[in-house]
């Protein structure tokens, strides 16, 4: 079982979090002005790095708090989680 | 029909399979349960905590006050818990308190009911389907958790030092979780 930290909670196993894809995808600034390639590059286009991959999940079944974590999708081991708000660690 | 005008709590009807188990188990029903968010940095946080007498913990997962207690949910976010017919009182102390602040002041007496667990076995059967840590050093009184107990979602809170547990379930729940105790209790080790 992959143990998840939660910020808030501290470490809880896997079944508690719900996965919410990458973080700090920015929602368009000047929506009226986005064309549709923008819109859905936006929508659907994601990153897939073999490597740190900087995501967005929440303590689904605990405090209910989404929250940022960057984990290795080679290992599936998280190097760090930060809550929302906190930039991302270096 | 006299019986069904009277209230009735999710699990009335499991009292006799809780007395059979062997077990210091039992339903507490209606209790007050008050959902309280507020920013906890802020002045009506406090005047909240001053209201009710108990303050509303910051550290997570802790529990503050005794009889009526401020339970962490969330790091903007407590239940108030009391006795059967505080609900109003807590309402209405909290509501005043928060004012014209941005929150909210939520009575969810109804959601959940309460099972409480005591004595030597008790953190045992807990133990058999909750992934948490329940050794006192790291989970002991005033402590709480949102967390899974077999497949349900709970808030397990930690009240006294026989051990003694409440355990939080949603009313639709209740019944699995009762069965899933009474079975982890009759159970070997
Ligand atoms: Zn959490």
């Amino acid at each position: 079982m992959l143990l998840i930290e939660c910020p808030w909670c501290g470490q809880r196993e896997e079944t508690e979090f719900r996965y919410g894809g990458q973080a700090h995808v920015d929602y368009p600034s000047a929506p009226a002005e986005t064309g549709d390639t923008e819109w859905a590059e936006f929508l659907f286009y994601r990153d897939n790095p073999a490597g740190p991959f900087a995501e967005r999940w929440m303590h689904a079944a605990g405090c209910r708090r989404w929250f940022n974590a960057v984990r290795d999708t080679r290992t599936n081991e998280f190097l760090g989680v930060y809550r929302i708000g906190e930039g991302q660690p270096a | 029909m006299t019986a069904s005008l009277l209230r009735t709590s999710p699990l009335g009807e499991r009292e006799a399979e809780f007395a059979a188990s062997g077990m210091d188990i039992r339903e507490a029903g209606f209790r007050a349960m008050v959902n309280v968010r507020v920013d906890s940095a802020s002045a009506a946080a406090d005047a909240i905590g001053i209201a009710l007498g108990v303050p509303l913990p910051v550290v997570p997962n802790t529990v503050c006050g005794g009889e009526r207690a401020a339970v962490w949910l969330g790091p903007d976010e407590w239940l108030i818990y009391g006795a059967d017919g505080d609900t109003p009182r807590i309402t209405a102390l909290a509501t005043e308190a928060l004012g014209p602040v941005s929150g909210s002041v939520l009575d969810l007496s109804a959601n959940r009911t309460t099972i409480e667990i005591s004595g030597a076995r008790a953190r045992e059967v807990l133990a058999k389907g909750c992934a948490l840590d329940l050794h006192p050093r790291v989970f002991g009184e005033g402590h709480c958790a949102q967390t899974l107990i077999g497949k349900t979602q709970v808030l397990l809170w930690q009240y006294g030092n026989a051990p003694d547990y409440r355990i939080l379930v949603r009313a639709s729940f209740a019944n699995y979780l009762a069965d899933w105790l009474l079975d982890a209790a009759a159970s070997g080790w």
